[in-house]
Parts: C-alpha cells; sequence; structure tokens
C-alpha cells in the first residue's frame, strides 16, 4: 500500500533525480562548466589556488554559499521588484558570506584566520550573481539548489585542479606534503605557477583540453 | 503592483531591516565567543615564541604562571599602574616612536622570581597588502633571539603568507639584534635558499615575497630602535648583576 503512495506523489511533483534536475548538477561539471565554459569567477580562481589547502576551503564556502542564496532567491523570486532586483541579490548573498565569516570566526577561529580573506571575495565572485540572475530569479527552488551545488562543484573542480599543479610546480608539495623531498629529488620551485600568470597559463591549458575532448565550440 | 515605487521602497526597506537585524544579532551573539579566541591566540602567541606547546595544554594557566606584563616608554622607564592589555598595539604603532606606549612581556624564573629567563616584545608594521604583527623573544642576554611568531591580516597566501608559518619562523631562531653595542636588526634577504647560519643579523628569504619581507624588516627596525633604551639599561643591570 504505502509503495502506491508514495508512486502516486512522484508522478504528481518531478523526482529529484530526474533527467533534467541530474543535468544541473553534471553540466557545470563540464561542458557549461563556471570557469571554463561561463568563464566567470575568473579572478578568485587566479588569487587562491597557490596552494590546494585555501583551493579546498574556497571551494566549499562558495559551494555553500552559491547554493543558499540560490535557494533563497528563487524562494522570494516572485516578489522581487525587477528594478532593484540586482541589489537584493547582492544583499542576500553578502547576509550569507558575512554570517559564514562571523560563525567561522566564533566556532572554528584558526580557519578562519586561513580563510577571511578569501571568503570576503566570494560576495564579488560572478558564479553567485551570474546563478542568481541566470537561473534562480526564474526557476523553482528545488533546481535552483540543484543548480547551485552543480556550479559550486564545477567551480571547486577547476580550483582544485588548478591548485594542484600550481602547488606541485611551484612549491614541490600538494596539501602541504613535500613530494618530491618524499621521494628524495630536489626540486626548484617554478616561481612562474606561484604567480597568477601560472594560473592563466593552466586555466588555459585545461579548456585546451577540456575542448578538444567534448568538442564544445563558442558559437557567434 | 510590483512596479510601483513604494512597493520598492518598502520592498528595500524590509530587506534592509531583516539583513541588518539577522546580523547585527549574529555580530552580538557571537562576539564573546570571538574575543575569547583573539586573547587566546595573543597569549598563544606569546607563549611559543618562548616555548613549544603541544596540543592540549591550558594556554591561560600557563601563561598566569610565567608571564609578567608591564608598560615601558620609549626611554624604557615602567609606566606604573598601566596594563599591557589596555595597550592597543595597532592605534600606538600610528604614533611617532618617542611617544608609543610598549608592552613587555617577561618570562619570570620560576624558582627565582627576580630573574628573568626571556623578554617578549610585540612588532607591530606593514607588509605588501596590510598589517602584519607578531612577538619576539630575546633570550636573557637581551640580544639572541629566541623565536618569533608573526600574524597578518591579508598577505598572499603561499607567498608572504607564509610568514605565519613555523617554517619561516624558526629561521629567525638563535639570530641577534645587537651587534656590539649598536643595533643592527635582522633582516631577511631577497631570494630564497641561501645559507645565512654563519652571519647573526641575516636571514633566509621568500621566494615571491620580497615586499613581505621588507615589510617585516621595517617592521623590527622601527620597534627594535623604540625598545632600545630598556634592552641597553637592562642589560647593563644584567651585566652588574653577574
Amino acid at each position: 500500500m504505502s509503495t502506491a503512495v508514495a508512486e502516486v506523489v512522484e508522478k504528481k511533483s518531478e523526482p529529484l533525480f530526474s533527467k533534467k534536475n541530474k543535468k544541473l548538477i553534471t553540466n557545470p561539471l563540464d561542458i557549461d562548466n563556471p570557469i571554463t565554459v561561463q568563464v566567470l569567477g575568473i579572478c578568485s580562481a587566479l588569487a587562491v589556488t597557490t596552494q590546494m589547502k585555501p583551493a579546498m576551503v574556497m571551494a566549499i564556502a562558495l559551494l555553500v554559499v552559491t547554493t543558499s542564496s540560490n535557494g533563497i532567491i528563487s524562494l522570494l523570486r516572485n516578489t522581487i521588484p525587477s528594478r532593484i532586483r540586482i541589489i537584493v541579490q547582492l544583499a542576500i548573498v553578502s547576509l550569507w558570506v558575512i554570517m559564514v565569516d562571523q560563525l567561522l570566526k566564533a566556532y572554528v577561529y584558526e580557519v578562519w584566520k586561513q580563510l577571511s580573506v578569501f571568503v570576503g571575495l566570494i560576495i564579488t565572485n560572478c558564479i553567485v550573481m551570474g546563478r542568481l540572475e541566470a537561473f534562480a530569479m526564474g526557476n523553482k527552488p528545488g533546481s535552483s539548489l540543484l543548480d547551485g551545488l552543480g556550479n559550486g562543484f564545477g567551480y571547486g573542480l577547476i580550483l582544485l585542479i588548478v591548485g594542484f599543479f600550481r602547488e606541485l610546480l611551484g612549491g614541490g608539495s600538494i596539501f602541504g606534503f613535500k613530494v618530491f623531498e618524499a621521494m628524495g629529488i630536489h626540486y626548484q620551485g617554478n616561481g612562474l605557477m606561484l604567480l597568477p600568470a601560472g594560473a592563466c597559463i593552466i586555466v588555459g591549458l585545461i579548456i585546451w583540453v577540456q575542448r578538444s575532448i567534448n568538442g564544445y565550440r563558442e558559437t557567434h | 503592483m510590483r512596479q510601483s515605487n513604494l512597493y520598492i521602497i518598502l520592498y528595500a526597506a524590509a530587506i534592509t531591516v531583516v539583513c541588518g537585524g539577522l546580523l547585527a544579532f549574529a555580530s552580538q551573539a557571537l562576539k564573546p565567543l570571538q574575543d575569547a579566541n583573539v586573547e587566546l591566540e595573543r597569549k598563544q602567541n606569546i607563549l611559543t615564541t618562548v616555548m613549544p606547546l603541544t596540543k592540549g595544554d591550558d594556554i591561560n594557566a600557563l601563561y598566569a604562571a610565567k608571564v609578567k606584563e608591564s608598560v615601558i616608554d620609549f626611554q624604557g622607564n615602567v609606566k606604573e599602574g598601566m596594563k599591557a592589555t589596555d595597550v592597543d598595539i595597532a592605534k600606538e604603532y600610528k604614533k611617532a616612536p618617542q611617544e608609543r606606549l610598549l608592552p613587555l612581556y617577561e618570562f619570570r624564573d620560576e624558582t627565582d622570581p627576580s630573574k628573568v629567563n626571556n623578554v617578549v616584545l610585540p612588532v607591530y608594521g606593514f607588509g605588501l597588502w596590510n598589517d602584519i604583527w607578531g612577538f619576539v623573544a630575546l633570550q636573557s642576554d637581551l640580544n639572541t633571539i629566541q623565536g618569533v611568531s608573526f600574524a597578518h591580516k591579508g598577505e598572499t597566501p603561499g607567498l608572504g603568507a607564509r610568514i605565519a608559518s613555523e617554517e619561516i619562523q624558526d629561521r629567525y631562531k638563535g639570530k641577534s639584534i645587537f651587534d656590539a653595542d649598536a643595533l643592527e636588526s635582522v633582516v631577511m634577504q631577497k631570494g630564497e635558499g641561501n645559507d645565512y647560519s654563519n652571519d647573526p643579523h641575516k636571514v633566509d628569504g621568500m621566494s615571491g615575497a620580497t615586499l613581505t619581507a621588507k615589510g617585516v624588516n621595517n617592521m623590527f627596525a622601527d620597534y627594535f630602535s623604540c625598545y632600545k633604551n630598556y634592552l641597553k639599561k637592562s642589560s647593563q643591570n644584567v651585566s652588574q648583576n653577574l
């Protein structure tokens, strides 16, 4: 009996992991990646990827902020006056960012010390505002949450790849662990990788590899 | 209706009040916890310059048992009735060196309280992007560096922010700030990977963070000259007692 009831409920509303909703998560990882395809959030991708640890923390923080702001804006979307929608979005994003910052400072002070600068940067991250404007303003909260999650993962994926190469080639370590030293090889770090230019080169290479695999072309 | 001016104004006001209220509440509710964290960190930073700390140490108790706080002026005289915790170093830093109030943390010997084992001096300066600060512990000769700890507000992660890491701070151990009677300070050099173990006034630099290193060097020169009179005076007392 109970299974029959559940089926009826599922038919009424779209299941959470329908094909369309799954795409909201998987597309940003590849063919609709916020960094390599939408070309959003580049500046933070250059700023926080000299080491993997800050890159990962930034990725998690952005995931939280973009998902929750997407959800809230989507809930409010039918009440927001269109003439002031950007400033309303900005207020919600800032609210989340400051909340995250304050909570970190009170409960995990050591983490906060490392992160405070990056957490503030999230307000200016184009991905958050971009997704609010492009998706959450016109879609239901459920799919907006998934869209936020997907884009957070897509952003984090690129950040970690870039951070991996920059830390490995620039400092000879991964997550602070000296890889080359452990293998008994003396490694002279490549200073270029630690500069923003190094990140530009790596992001460029990632875009090249990605597009030669999935055949994506810009349409004019 | 959603486009009328009245609706827009009311909507903006409501959003402002709700967001502002939430933030004010969070800030007030979390402030005691945050202040306790800041105070604990200050004590921890002072202690680590002198002795290694392990996880689980009761920092408040250790600090109370070992450290005697005082405040001195540029001439090296103790300012009676002033508490080191009341001195805001960030504010004092903006004054002329002669007018600054200078906190001082003395590590007294546990068996002979008149004997000072270590003196910890706070330092404050400007790195590449924003303020940097820290503590320098001197040994009882008031010349040899026992240890340092640095913190920063916004140096570049992976580059200048490395001043907060043990790897960089350990390079200062055993260096001297005086050359005979003249103040030499300790200067971080440009370039990384060089051996300065024979030079008591130079330490290896940080690759890609020369400007942060310059900030640290300026901070040292600035604050050592502030404490110079006190250090001279006290080291004379020490040698007379010997």
